[in-house]
Order: structure tokens, then C-alpha cells, then sequence
């Protein structure tokens, strides 16, 4: 049942079976999203989105339902199989933003391309990386190491990262989670102007400030959606960027 | 994943934790240190020790007379009367693939020329002599068959005796006086140096045995019998028929003489060399696995520390084969790195030991090339466990690992 959907769920479970009781976390998720569209996953922790985010990441497997990738069923493929879509098709972002210590936000950048499978010469790998980043506005930054970054850039370089093998899906899980609140709408910025470009985005968080900035909302309870609506009043990054820096002005001038 | 990436990955990994990868190098630096100095100081041993055995001469057996031993005291092999000239003419004549003979008589004399004297070994040998023992006339020539039978007084000697007696002139032509009887001097040796006892093989002088047993000792045996074989595979048997044709001609059950070959010399000579090579060699192997063992601790550790980035890894696409290959190579380059460390660092401890000692070193090429391939082995071995384990990580459990 291929659509045009970047992601289809067909009546998703997970069930873990640890020790005695076995845990169904995510209890029959179906969705559809569609190309373009910037979603974001909430609900209090133990509501199942972890499990849904890890299972749309093709990081693991769902227990039954079918899961559709780009048209493809991606829910019974092997480990090196789902290494292979991770690569071609999917960008992660992370609270932590995981990146590697002592090593370059550029070569940060180029490591995806290390495990493409069509080989990838130095030099478009460095093209690549570069052009990556400037999507980002770290352009200037590219020799720079994580710990002489703050941490808005190196979530900047995590999604360049995430962006340097084009996918067709952008996972960000809690991405302003380690952020203080400036910095959370600069990243979210970056997101929408990246959605504005065509990715879609589909984001994992817990707070709905940050899930204004998106264009539609799914909510989670005990493994199920319960809420699944358009943003209302969705909110602008650039425009909030503003409002803060002129209110941060008032507090200096009073 | 492309050829030489992770070559890079492994390298830059290393290059991180310089002080740690260094002292984790160490282990096999020293372990393929010791394998390679051991080796080459025993093999120069041996090969010194196979040196002087072959200095003796070319494929030679040697017959000597049986114990002498009277109220108690035993003389020791060439001290009874048992063999004689005969036996040497029937060996020559009977026994296949002999190529020359040379009975040998021996005494110590002192000897005058000059107006200067010297005690020295007065040898009564064939004309074949220096043809068995591999020596060559460095001038004037060697005695006849003629000088054999006419029981000449012509006498070839040695380098040392030269430069006792004959400091300033050629002494081809010279007379030498031996117990009072006078020899002219006909040839003279090449130096050869100290034989495998330490003994100058220098000072000599060598007559015909003729002229020996009759004009200087008034013996009727000889000492021993210098028997050359046609080849080295033929010296077993050339023994073995010595044996039989003497037991046979002595007529008597036990035999009188004892015949020794080169090889077996050789192969008691260099006994002593090889138990040591084995020694030497096991004691560094235990190094070189302790050594392994390091490696292994290590990547273990290494594999632990960097859970998270092994995650990250996964999350944007690598394989487990891929996270394996990156392990493996790192543990392969730290020992590879410090094998051909380790083989200049064994090298450079031979040539010190050499200098010091004066012993004689020799590096094999295929010892080289064992340490090489056998401390590349040493870290597929001891990184395959770590690897393996990172390779099976779970990317979630990863990701989430402080």
C-alpha cells in the first residue's frame, strides 16, 4: 500500500518482554506523514515516544504492525539492512548532541559518509560537509573542535551532520533539551527554515513551547495518540528571536 | 565502508590517547624485542660455532685409536697403539666415495731457526692433507707422494711459526731444525685462526708422516686417520664402512677406534646453541603473548569508553561489520607498530650486546618477517574479542550509555 507518505505506520506495537511482565509501550500507532510536513511527538515520559522515535529511526524493530519508509517496509529488516536506510534516509539529532570529542565539526559532519555505500572521494566528502554547515550558519566554524563550541553550535553541527547524506527524514529527539531558552529558538529557527526548504522534520519533546514552533502536534498517552492536530497559533523563531532580545533590552535599560 | 578509511579512523583514535597507545605498544615492543635479540645472538652463536667446525675441513670422518689403559689409568681416545698405516691404505683402496686420506702422527717439539726456537705441534700428515682440511698453501707448495715414500725432510708450516722464526725473510727454502734433524722448509700455511677448542691451528708444522714416525717419534701407528668423503651425503656412509672395514681388519669383537663425522661434531657443537635458541625463544614468546594481553585489556577498555560514540556510529548508518573492522585495525596498527618497533629495538639490542661482548650477531631476513606477521597476528587475536563486542552493541543501549 505504497503512498506518497515520507512515513506510514500501520497499527504499530511494541511490546518488551523483560522478565516477568512484559511492557506494551507502544499499543497500535497508526500515522501517515506526508513530505514537507514538521511534526512534533510529545507526551510526559512513559507515554511510548522514545519507543515510536526509535522505531521511526529504524534503530528498532516493531513487535507487529508495519511500518513504511519512502514506500518501502522497512519493520522486518535486519540489523545491517536498517544501517543501511539509517544512512540513506534518515538524519538524527540528539539531546546530547552526540557528537565526537576532539574531532572537528566538519570531520563531525563527514562521518556519515564514511558508511555510505557508494563511495564517497575526499574531496566532495569535504565539499559535501562544508556546504552542510553553511545550511547551518557554521560555515566559519568547520575546524573548530565540540569543546570550543557552545552548546546552540554544536547542535548546529549535529544537524549538519544529520543533513550531509540528504535524507528523506530529519529525527530530532528533545533537540533544546540541554538549550537554555534563547538558544532553543535560535535551533528551532534553523528547523524551520530547513522545513521551509522542503525537509521534513519530525521532532520528539516535552515541551510545548518549543512544539508551537512546529506545524502539527501529535500527542502520546500510555502508547497511544490521543491528540493529532495542526498548530494553531505556530510560532515564528525569527519573530520570537526578536521579542526576546527587545525584552532582554528592557530589563538592561530598567 | 572505503580501504583506507579506516586506517584514518584508527589511526586518529590512537593518536588521541598518545601516552596509553604508546605504553600499550610497549608490551609487543618488548615482547618482539626480546624474540628478535635472542635470535640474533644465538644464531650468530651458531653460526660462529658452524664456522669452526667447518674450519676443520670438507666432509670429513675421522678415525681415531682406541683408549689406552693400564692399572686403572685410562689415556683417552688416540693414546693405544691400534691403528696404522695399513688401515689408512685400506681405506683409501676399500671403502667407496673416499676422496683422500691422511693418517695423522702428533707430537710437541721444540724446533730451532734462525738462531731462535719454539715449541710447537709437529703433525706427520699425506699429501692430501691440506685438501681435507680446506686450507691452502699461501706459498712455495705442499710435499709429493715422493716425499712420502723417500721419507724427505721437507716441512710446511704454519702462519705462527713464521712469525716466531722467520720475522724479516721468506722462510721457503729455510732450514728448520726438529730434534736435531734438519727439514727445509717447502710451503707455508694461510693463517686460519683458533679452532673451535680455542687452540692457535696456526702453530704447526707439518712433515710427512713417513718422515714422522721414523726420523722424529720411531712409532709404527698413528694417532688418527683424516678421511675425506666425496660429498656431505655420502659421510654416513663412508663411516659406516670405516667401521666395518676396521672391525674386520682388527679382528676383534669390541672395536679398538672410534670413528667421529663432521656432522656429529656439528650437531654437538651447536647443541648448546640451539637449547639455548629454544629457551631464549619460548621465554620471549611469553613475552610477546604477554604483550597481546595488553592490547586486548586495552581495546577492551577503549571499546567501553567510547560506548557512545560506537552509537553514534550505528545511528548514522554503520554496520556491526563496520564498527568491527574499525576495532580490529586499531588493535592491528598498535601491535604491528610496535612489532616493527620492537624488530629495530632487537636489532639495536644485538648490535649493543655485540659491541660489549665481542659475540658475533646475525638478524635472520625470515625472523624478520616472523615477528612482522606474528605480532600482526597477536593483535587480530587479542582485538578480535573487543571488537567483537563493540560490534554487537545495541545503538539505543549505546546512545544512551554516560
Amino acid at each position: 500500500m505504497p503512498t506518497n507518505a515520507v512515513i506510514k505506520l500501520a497499527d504499530i506495537h511494541k511490546i518488551y518482554r523483560t522478565g516477568e511482565v512484559d511492557v506494551h509501550a507502544v499499543r497500535g500507532v497508526s500515522l501517515d506523514i506526508q513530505p514537507g510536513e514538521f511534526v512534533a511527538i510529545m507526551g510526559s515520559s512513559g507515554s511510548g515516544k522514545s519507543t515510536l522515535m526509535n522505531m521511526i529511526g529504524c534503530l528498532d524493530r516493531p513487535t507487529n504492525g508495519n511500518y513504511f519508509l519512502d514506500g518501502l517496509d522497512v519493520s522486518t529488516l535486519d540489523r545491517d539492512a536498517r544501517a543501511k536506510i539509517r544512512n540513506d534516509k534518515i538524519g538524527f539529532v540528539f539531546q546530547g548532541f552526540n557528537l565526537l570529542s576532539r574531532t572537528t565539526a566538519l570531520e563531525n559532519v563527514e562521518m556519515p559518509m564514511l558508511y555510505n555505500h557508494q563511495r564517497v572521494p575526499a574531496h566532495e566528502q569535504k565539499e559535501r560537509a562544508q556546504k552542510s554547515l553553511e545550511l547551518v550558519g557554521l560555515a566559519q566554524r568547520a575546524d573548530h573542535k565540540p569543546n570550543q563550541l557552545s552548546g546552540g553550535q554544536q547542535q548546529r553541527v549535529a544537524i549538519a551532520r544529520a543533513l550531509v547524506n540528504q535524507p528523506s527524514l530529519l529525527l530530532a529527539d528533545e533537540p533544546t533539551g540541554n538549550l537554555d531558552s534563547q538558544t532553543s529558538i535560535e535551533i528551532m529557527g534553523v528547523f524551520q527554515k530547513l522545513n521551509d526548504a522542503g525537509i521534513t522534520i519530525i521532532m520528539v519533546t516535552h515541551e510545548l513551547d518549543v512544539a508551537r514552533y512546529t506545524k502539527r502536534m501529535i500527542i502520546l498517552r500510555d502508547g497511544k495518540i490521543v491528540t493529532d492536530e495542526n498548530v494553531a497559533d505556530r510560532l515564528n523563531a525569527e519573530h520570537e528571536l526578536k521579542n526576546l532580545k527587545l525584552a532582554q533590552e528592557a530589563v538592561k535599560l530598567a | 565502508m572505503k580501504f583506507f578509511a579506516p586506517f584514518k579512523l584508527a589511526g586518529r583514535a590512537l593518536r588521541r590517547n598518545k601516552m596509553r597507545s604508546l605504553l600499550t605498544m610497549l608490551g609487543v615492543i618488548i615482547g618482539v624485542g626480546s624474540v628478535i635479540a635472542s635470535v640474533s645472538i644465538t644464531t650468530g652463536a651458531t653460526k660462529q660455532v658452524e664456522d669452526k667446525v667447518a674450519s676443520l675441513g670438507q666432509n670429513i670422518v675421522t678415525v681415531f685409536s682406541g683408549n689406552f689403559s693400564s692399572g686403572g689409568m685410562r689415556g683417552g681416545w688416540g693414546s693405544a697403539p691400534t691403528l696404522t698405516v695399513e688401515d689408512s691404505r685400506a681405506i683409501k683402496n676399500e671403502v667407496a666415495n673416499v676422496v683422500a686420506v691422511s693418517p695423522e702422527v702428533r707430537d710437541r717439539a721444540q724446533i730451532l731457526a734462525n738462531g731462535l726456537n719454539w715449541n710447537t705441534q709437529i703433525l706427520g700428515e699425506s699429501p692430501d692433507y691440506p685438501q681435507i682440511r680446506d686450507w691452502d698453501i699461501a706459498s712455495g707448495g705442499m710435499f709429493t707422494e715422493g716425499d712420502v715414500r723417500g721419507l724427505s725432510k721437507v716441512a710446511i708450516i704454519g702462519k705462527t711459526v713464521v712469525d716466531q722464526l722467520f720475522i724479516n725473510d721468506d722462510p721457503i727454502g729455510q732450514t728448520l731444525i726438529v730434534r736435531n734433524i734438519p727439514f727445509k722448509v717447502v710451503g707455508v700455511l694461510e693463517s686460519k685462526g683458533f679452532n673451535l677448542f680455542g687452540q692457535d691451528q696456526d702453530d704447526v708444522v707439518v712433515i710427512p708422516y713417513t718422515s714422522h714416525m721414523r726420523r722424529i717419534t720411531s712409532r709404527n701407528f698413528v694417532n688418527s686417520i683424516m678421511v675425506q668423503a666425496a660429498s656431505k651425503d655420502t659421510i654416513n656412509q663412508v663411516q659406516a664402512d670405516i667401521n666395518t672395514l676396521l672391525l674386520d681388519r682388527h679382528k676383534s669383537a669390541e672395536p679398538d677406534f672410534t670413528v667421529r663425522s663432521q656432522l656429529e661434531l656439528m650437531q654437538m657443537a651447536t647443541s648448546t646453541s640451539r637449547i639455548m635458541s629454544v629457551l631464549l625463544g619460548a621465554i620471549a614468546s611469553v613475552s610477546l603473548i604477554v604483550g597481546g594481553i595488553g592490547i586486548m585489556n586495552i581495546m577492551l577498555v577503549s571499546v567501553t569508553e567510547r560506548t557512545r560514540e560506537i552509537g553514534i556510529r550505528m545511528a548514522v548508518g554503520a554496520r556491526g561489520r563496520d564498527i568491527l573492522i574499525q576495532f580490529l585495525i586499531e588493535a592491528v596498527t598498535l601491535s604491528a607498530f610496535g612489532g616493527i618497533l620492537g624488530i629495530a629495538l632487537g636489532m639495536g639490542a644485538a648490535k649493543i650486546t655485540s659491541h660489549f661482548t665481542g659475540w658475533p650477531t646475525l638478524t635472520p631476513f625470515a625472523w624478520i618477517g616472523i615477528a612482522c606477521i606474528s605480532s600482526a597476528a597477536i593483535g587480530i587475536v587479542s582485538g578480535f574479542y573487543p571488537a567483537w563486542k563493540a560490534s554487537r552493541l545495541d545503538p539505543i543501549e549505546a546512545l544512551r550509555y554516560e
